[in-house]
């Protein structure tokens, strides 16, 4: 894949080749740098003057605000709110200190560009560019420095050093691999159980109460957590990221799906709340179709249809816990989910 | 220092202060030879050449606001209840990395302003670098011998965007939670080790109590340090390699023509610095940004609608969403394709662009230095292709704001991810072939213009009663201007056969470039400029209109 079979003749002749001056012959000639033109400030002193005021102006702005920053970040009480139009309530000292600071930075910076563009010269200059590549003297001798270095060493002649040396510089980095280990547990079966048992009793998530099924009426959509994870605990986020639970109550006529309607409850099911995309939570009901729809990225599921997916990238369905009644009339999950929760991975088969 | 005051001083035996301090670094660490290269190097002048600028400064800004914030972030993600001063989490569990940032939010004066400032400096610094990278690419900046640096930009704007997601994530609200699940489930897609990357990073199950504590020390230290070593790489090479120019009168590859750093550009420069800086701070103090406080601490079953990352991750969101969910069962394995694919393109998408230096040089086959810069319009097929690429990316922005656009123009979610769908394949090839014509429209416009001049708007009515509109000849700069550009060649694949009738065998490669050299410089790739005898014949000639 080399250049060396394209022809010299396709590459466009050099940019420089009609770099004549006023060149009668070529009217597309480089005329070269246009004559420098006076800007105001170079022929006229008052000019300049007002730049040069312009420019302390400025200068002065800025540390008047910097005085204004210092003040406001002293004299403001800091939970003050006040009202800005048209952004509405805000933080008082906030506003004051974004914007003193912004003009204080915001001066010194105008300033010094108006310094640069009216009173600095603005001879335009060209500088010559060199080739970066090297003559081929010195690459010729870097090349021969190379090669005297490379004898001396004796690495391609002592090929049992060579290759020891390769395998010592290969196997090191294991030892670092190695360290990185205890970064956390291996996945072994995991992701594969929750805190939900046989027996466990289905816990409203607003009121901590156990719930009995005329909680959870048509319509309505109820997130449970299992009996015993209590938001103190330690591992609560990790336990709860895997058991969170919603329930809703549909017509038994209305569920589709069979294996659905025999895991309810007098038409209550209860599924994961945890997304089989990624694993956002789920929290979008809509009770006529008993849709259900994440957030997040828009996964829409049919609770009345085994929960199975009818828009957006989830690729399976949300997984449903057995449930039941137990003998005191409080709904209780009769197993732990059949297939793991949430996202899909490698193992989940 | 006039040079009256310096004869004044040498002659009582002293030089001025200043220069005795550079005599003493001078002679520790060779100041001068540095100095005498770069002290008065030239900088060419073009609005487009501040973009990398602001980038640079937005880029320091950053990492001044960010040790600022160290000093306050607690990253820990031990449970503490509220008891600070924002009334309505008083109570609330949290992790010590939410109720700091509260902390510094409402307790620690001006440190909200410190944090938005630090939020707003990133946004607009991968904003910042994502225009640069327009910039250099639409003019072919990126050619020799500055494909490196363009690969070291690259970087950097990988490196920022998950420098920016890691820090975003550290306050642990519940909308950067949302993002760290999403994450993790994208990692659980990775075949084969998926789960024990996210075991290794999460430091056992979702989302255990390491994450922030480990995106910390990411986001502090390793990211920003090699980005650190990058950005100076990359200002290095700037200073090596002198700033590319457009063609004009004067201007020639082998010159650069502009204004000193010393005094111009220093205080252009230097003054720049501060205007970006006043503009973030002023843009921190007027704008929320991140308002952690109204989102609450993060919990595994709790989430807002209208979840939307930072903007320069709704790429990657956007593919996610769009993408079917695709998943294989074999064997007792899954292949998630509906994650998993996303995870792929998001790498393959942003690698193309990266490579495209190389590619292009492989087809033109040109191993020259470039230091003048194209006009978009002079090579149409590299416009045409950039354009394609960010036509792409930006469908996957409105892809990764699905629910916002549904919501806010009152469509149907599914009729905005079906849009999308089709739109990341339709919509690149539509915007290819749009600008490539657009590009060939405006080369012959200059045509038209170097060989028939400028339309003046003055209309003349001839003896014969016909009127016309009266052209002028530009000016040899205008016309200079116009043709400097280069064009190549198509390459061909040449006789196959030798003069002793042995055939050549033409490898695939050869074809596949011959193909695409064709398609770059060919007939249907550029419009030939205008050359002498043309101008020639027309302007000598009579009745030019």
């Amino acid at each position: 894949m080399s250049s060396q079979d394209i022809p010299e003749e396709n590459l466009p002749a050099e940019q420089d080749a009609h770099v004549a001056v006023a060149d009668e012959k070529d009217p597309f000639a480089d005329p070269g740098l246009p004559p420098h033109e006076h800007r105001i400030q170079d022929i006229d002193e008052r000019a300049a003057k007002r730049s040069e005021r312009t420019v302390a102006l400025l200068f002065t702005v800025s540390m008047l605000a910097t005085i204004g920053f210092i003040a406001s970040f002293v004299a403001i009480p800091h939970d003050k709110s006040i009202f800005v139009f048209p952004i509405g309530h805000i933080n008082a000292m906030n506003f004051a200190l974004g914007l003193t600071l912004g003009a204080a930075l915001f001066c010194i910076g105008a300033g010094a560009v108006h310094w640069a563009r009216t009173l600095m010269s603005d001879h335009e200059v060209a500088d010559e560019r060199h080739p970066i590549a090297a003559e081929p003297e010195v690459r010729a001798k870097v090349m021969a420095d190379f090669k005297q270095g490379a004898k001396e060493s004796a690495l391609g002649r002592r090929k049992l050093i060579r290759n020891t040396m390769f395998g010592a510089l290969a196997l090191f980095p294991l030892s670092g691999v190695v360290l990185l280990r205890d970064l956390g547990p291996l996945p072994e079966t995991k992701l594969r159980h929750t805190l939900w048992r046989k027996g466990a009793l289905l816990v409203n998530m607003n009121t901590n109460e156990p719930l009995r099924p005329s909680d959870v009426a048509v319509g309505s959509l109820t997130f449970a957590k299992p009996e015993g994870l209590e938001e103190h605990d330690h591992d609560f986020q990790n336990e709860i990221a895997k058991a969170a639970l919603m329930i809703v109550r549909i017509q038994p006529d209305d569920i589709k799906d069979k294996r659905e309607l025999e895991w309810s409850h007098e038409g209550i099911v209860a599924y994961s709340k945890i997304c089989t995309h990624v694993g956002c939570p789920i929290s979008l009901y809509e009770q006529q179709t008993h849709h259900v729809l994440c957030p997040c990225h828009q996964s829409t599921f049919d609770l009345s249809d085994g929960a199975r997916v009818i828009f957006g990238p989830a690729g399976h369905a949300l997984p449903q816990l057995r449930i039941g009644v137990n003998d005191e009339g409080y709904l209780q999950a009769l197993g732990d989910f059949e297939e793991p929760v949430g996202p899909a991975f490698w193992e989940r088969g | 220092m006039s040079t009256t005051e310096t004869t004044e001083s040498r002659s009582r035996g002293k030089a001025p202060a200043g220069e005795r301090v550079a005599d003493w670094a001078d002679g520790r660490l060779g100041i001068y030879s540095l100095a005498k290269a770069n002290m008065r190097k030239i900088f060419p002048d073009h609005w487009s050449f501040m973009l990398g600028e602001v980038c640079l400064y937005s880029f320091i800004i950053i990492i001044l606001t960010g040790v600022y914030l160290t000093l306050f972030f607690h990253p820990s993600m031990n449970e503490v209840e509220y008891h600070g001063s924002y009334v309505p989490l008083q109570g609330t569990l949290m992790s010590e990395a939410f109720s700091s940032t509260l902390h510094i939010s409402f307790d620690v004066r001006g440190g909200l302003l410190v944090r938005q400032i630090h939020h707003w400096a990133a946004i607009i610094f991968l904003a910042g670098m994502f225009v640069h990278m327009m910039r250099v690419f639409f003019t072919g900046a990126f050619r020799k011998p500055r494909e490196i640096n363009w690969l070291f930009g690259f970087l950097l704007f990988v490196l920022g965007m998950f420098t920016g997601f890691t820090g975003y994530s550290l306050p642990d609200d519940l909308l950067s939670g949302t993002g760290v699940r999403f994450t993790q489930g994208a990692i659980l897609s990775v075949p084969i080790v998926g789960t024990y990357i996210s075991m290794f990073l999460f430091g056992g199950e979702f989302p255990g109590v390491d994450f922030v504590a480990r995106f910390y020390s990411i986001h502090i230290l390793l990211l920003p340090g090699i980005m650190l070593g990058l950005v100076v790489g990359h200002l290095i090479l700037v200073f090596y390699h002198k700033h590319t120019q457009f063609a004009g009168p004067g201007k020639t590859n082998n010159n650069v023509v502009g204004m000193p750093l010393l005094p111009v550009y220093m205080a252009k420069a230097g003054g720049f610095f501060f205007l970006v800086f006043g503009v973030i701070a002023a843009l921190a103090g007027i704008a929320s940004v991140n308002p952690i406080w109204a989102m609450g601490p993060y919990r595994p079953d709790h989430v807002s609608t209208g979840a939307q990352p930072d903007w320069y991750m709704g790429f990657a969101e956007g593919l996610v969403r769009a993408m079917p969910g695709w998943e294989i069962n074999f064997w007792g394995h899954t292949l998630v394709l509906g994650v998993f694919v996303p995870l792929v393109l998001f790498g393959l998408f942003l690698g193309v662009i990266a490579l495209y230096p190389f590619i292009e040089s492989w087809v033109t086959g040109d191993k020259r230095e470039h230091h003048l810069l194209d006009r978009p319009r002079n090579a149409p097929t590299r416009t045409a292709f950039g354009v394609a690429w960010v036509t792409g990316y930006m469908i996957m922005l409105i892809g990764g704001g699905n629910d916002i656009i549904a919501t806010h123009f009152h469509l149907s979610i599914n009729a905005v991810t079906w849009f999308v769908r089709i739109g990341f394949f339709a919509g690149p090839v539509l915007a290819f072939v749009i600008t490539k014509r657009i590009c060939l429209g405006l080369q012959r416009r200059d045509k038209d213009k170097v060989l028939h001049g400028r339309e003046s708007g003055i209309i003349k009515r001839l003896p014969h009663g016909e009127f016309i509109e009266v052209h002028e000849p530009l000016s040899q700069d205008a016309l200079h201007t116009l043709t400097a550009h280069e064009q190549y060649k198509p390459a061909e694949i040449g006789p196959t056969v030798d003069e002793n009738g042995v055939e050549r065998k033409v490898k695939g490669s050869e074809k596949l470039r011959a193909k695409l050299s064709k398609s770059y410089f060919g007939e249907e790739g550029q419009i030939p400029k205008p050359t002498v005898e043309e101008y020639k014949e027309i302007t000598s000639g009579h009745g030019h209109h």
